[in-house]
């Protein structure tokens, strides 16, 4: 078999397993044993993929093998087989949390049979987004995803989540509306839409209309990525979403705009970093949104707010435009995924334990150990204390905008240290409070680790120990995302698609 | 290439009235408005796809033929609007359901950290540390619920709708 017929993989497998799960709609224990098991396999076939785009360099399928380049490209390169190997790894395990309590809390009879088969086109959508060879099939695992996802923020339809799911739905609605116009300003401009013949007819367009289209797509993705001054939609909209469909979409959706932000910098206009309009608006997103986290009261808006926050650490890396940024941010990227992850799970956790996620109403926590192991771990790695993975690419950022040496980089520098502390006082005074602080007097609960079903602490465990494996993995990582950098900047992925065309 | 004029200001027109629906905060304006600029973008994937030509269908003339691919993009742009056409109806008819109207509201949290913030308190998130305590080793740095409470109503920045 050849290993191009692995690339489109990913995408078929779980939409498969989204029709079965469909049709099983009435047995939810199997829906759970299909779509477990799917993401599983679809994790093993992604670390395939990932070892050998590594080994053999971009992998691409040209699908249904149509003359003269008409068809439809898939592209494996390093950097977008490590972005669905780790998806596919987050998936796999998160998609063991949702239970029927879960997803249909405060709605009695709600379509819980919904969403295994939503929860699989998601992790397709978010593939395709990243193995896509052009903008418009760009474009489509974006809808995918984002259709897969209106669908899991408003489960249930209650009153809170309709509303938030309202702000969600309308932003994302527009910066899709404004892709489509600026594919539209594409091909109208260049003729094609493929990523492999955009940079050549790209760089022969008047200045003007270079820049434009490079600033709309910046847009349209900086929406997606919730950069600022595009952020103000995300911590209204994620936090009432049920804490596993949290997670996910905390872990992966804006790192798929992140993902397209790097494409579009490296690839189509490695000719223009706009570095200090990006290295500005990083240095923003990380102080405004940490400044937020600062003013939450509660837990799930106060992870919001950090996830914002540490975008503004990979755009940095993107803004700087060199190789050692950009491999930080790829490393960083990696390491955000698991990290604000595992922190929305082990959260859904507490909420399970606790009854709340309200800082005010939690308490006493610290009787639980395991849950505190848990909550900690996590988020001292994601404030970036050393030996864990946050630390480290928060280092690698910091010696790439070094290297460079700018005044704006070196403010870049101050805010993204300043960053990182101000994230330990915001995870630290959630310590605090929900693990050490006395329960409030009227609050009877008894805090015990027994509420939580065995296979769920068996998983948050997985993806803690995930986390923490970064850190050892950190060398092979760092060394991958070094030479994906490369490859993406010694043009491998133009030849590799040229040279796969039928 | 020629651009056609009239499609490209037929599209803008769209795009601007549908922008402008975009602004307003009940839900089936909103869908309204992303209707319309949805169909101006198409207008402009034509005015993209350069000059009229016969149908693309295998067996033409070539030289004759339109250019298909801007056809294949508008389809599924259409496609795919036509599904955020039926998601935003039925979000509008929950809303109305649960609300009796269609408007967005503001969000919670938001309206309680804007409160404290003119009540002139500290954030939720932050709580003195108890002096009874500040020397008492045996409880090991534990803080003391300390319970604030939020002033409520007759809060003149937010808007009654």
């Amino acid at each position: 078999m050849d290993l191009a017929n692995l690339v489109p993989v990913p995408v078929l497998l779980p939409l498969l397993a989204a029709g079965i799960t469909l049709a099983l709609a009435r047995h939810p224990a199997w829906q759970r044993v299909v779509s477990a098991s799917t993401l599983a396999i679809n994790a093993v076939l992604a670390l395939v993929l990932c070892l050998a785009a590594d080994a053999l360099g971009p992998i691409v399928l040209w699908v249904g093998a149509w003359p003269d380049g008409t068809g439809i490209v898939l592209v494996a390169d390093r950097l977008s087989a490590l972005m669905v190997l780790v998806s596919s790894v987050v998936t796999a395990l998160v998609v063991i949390f949702p239970s029927r309590r879960d997803i249909a809390d405060g709605a009695d009879g709600a379509p819980v049979s919904v969403f295994h088969p939503t929860f699989l086109v998601l992790t397709a959508g978010v593939s395709n987004a990243f193995l896509a060879g052009d903008l418009f099939n760009l474009f489509v695992g974006f809808e995918t995803l984002l259709f897969a996802s209106y669908v899991l923020i408003m489960l249930g339809a209650t009153k809170e989540r309709v509303r938030a799911g309202s702000t969600y739905v309308v932003v994302s609605v527009v910066s899709s509306t404004l892709f489509l116009l600026t594919i539209s300003i594409v091909y109208g401009a260049t003729g094609t839409v493929s990523f492999a013949q955009l940079p050549e007819r790209l760089a022969a367009l008047d200045p003007g209309l270079q820049l434009v289209i490079q600033l709309l797509l910046l847009v349209v993705f900086g929406i997606k990525a919730a950069v600022f001054p595009l952020q103000a939609w995300l911590p209204d909209s994620y936090p009432t979403a049920p804490a596993s469909v949290t997670a996910v979409f905390a872990g992966l959706l804006t790192k798929v705009g992140v993902f397209a932000i790097i494409r579009v910098q490296t690839l189509l206009f490695p000719e223009s970093p706009l570095t200090d309009l990006l290295l500005v608006a990083a240095i923003l997103t990380m102080l405004l949104g940490i400044l937020g986290a600062l003013a939450q009261g509660e837990i799930k808006r106060l992870l919001s707010f950090t996830l914002v926050s540490h975008i503004g650490y990979m755009l940095l890396g993107v803004a700087l435009g060199t190789a050692a940024g950009l491999s930080g941010a790829i490393f960083y990227i990696v390491h955000h995924i698991l990290v604000q992850t595992a922190l929305f799970i082990v959260v859904g956790l507490i909420e399970r334990v606790g009854g709340s996620t309200s800082l005010a109403r939690l308490g006493g926590l610290a009787s639980v150990p395991l849950l505190a192991v848990l909550y900690l771990v996590p988020a001292l790695n994601l404030g970036g204390i050393p030996p864990f993975s946050g630390f480290l690419g928060k280092v690698a950022l910091i010696d790439g905008a070094l290297e460079t040496g700018s005044p704006l980089a070196m403010l870049a520098v101050v805010a993204g240290v300043a960053t990182s502390l101000l994230t330990l006082i915001a995870v630290i005074r959630v310590w605090q409070r929900a693990f050490w602080q006395d329960q409030a007097p009227d609050n009877e609960r008894v805090l015990s680790v027994r509420v939580l079903p065995r296979i769920w602490i068996l998983a948050a465990s997985a993806l803690v120990a995930v986390t923490v494996a970064l850190t050892v993995l950190a060398g092979p990582l760092t060394a991958y995302a070094e030479r994906a950098a490369a490859d993406i900047r010694a043009g491998a992925y133009q030849a590799a698609v040229e040279e796969a065309q039928p | 290439m020629t651009p056609s004029l009239v499609l490209a200001v037929a599209g803008g027109v769209l795009i601007a009235a549908g922008v402008y629906l975009l602004l307003e905060r009940s839900l089936m304006r909103i869908l309204a408005g992303v209707m319309l600029a949805g169909n101006g973008i198409n207008l402009l994937f034509l005015v993209a796809s350069g000059p009229a030509g016969l149908a693309p269908i295998v067996g033409e003339p070539e030289a004759q033929i339109a250019d298909p691919l801007p056809q294949a993009l508008v389809l599924t742009a259409i496609v795919i609007s036509l599904a955020t056409g039926a998601l935003l109806l039925a979000m509008s008819y929950r809303s109305f359901q649960l609300q009796g109207h269609d408007e967005v509201a503001d969000d919670v949290e938001d309206t309680i950290v804007r409160r404290r913030a003119q009540a002139d308190l500290s954030s939720e998130a932050y709580v003195e540390p108890d002096s009874s305590t500040a020397t008492d080793t045996e409880s090991g740095g534990r803080l003391v619920r300390d319970d604030d409470v939020v002033p409520a109503g007759n809060d003149a920045a937010e808007p009654e709708r």
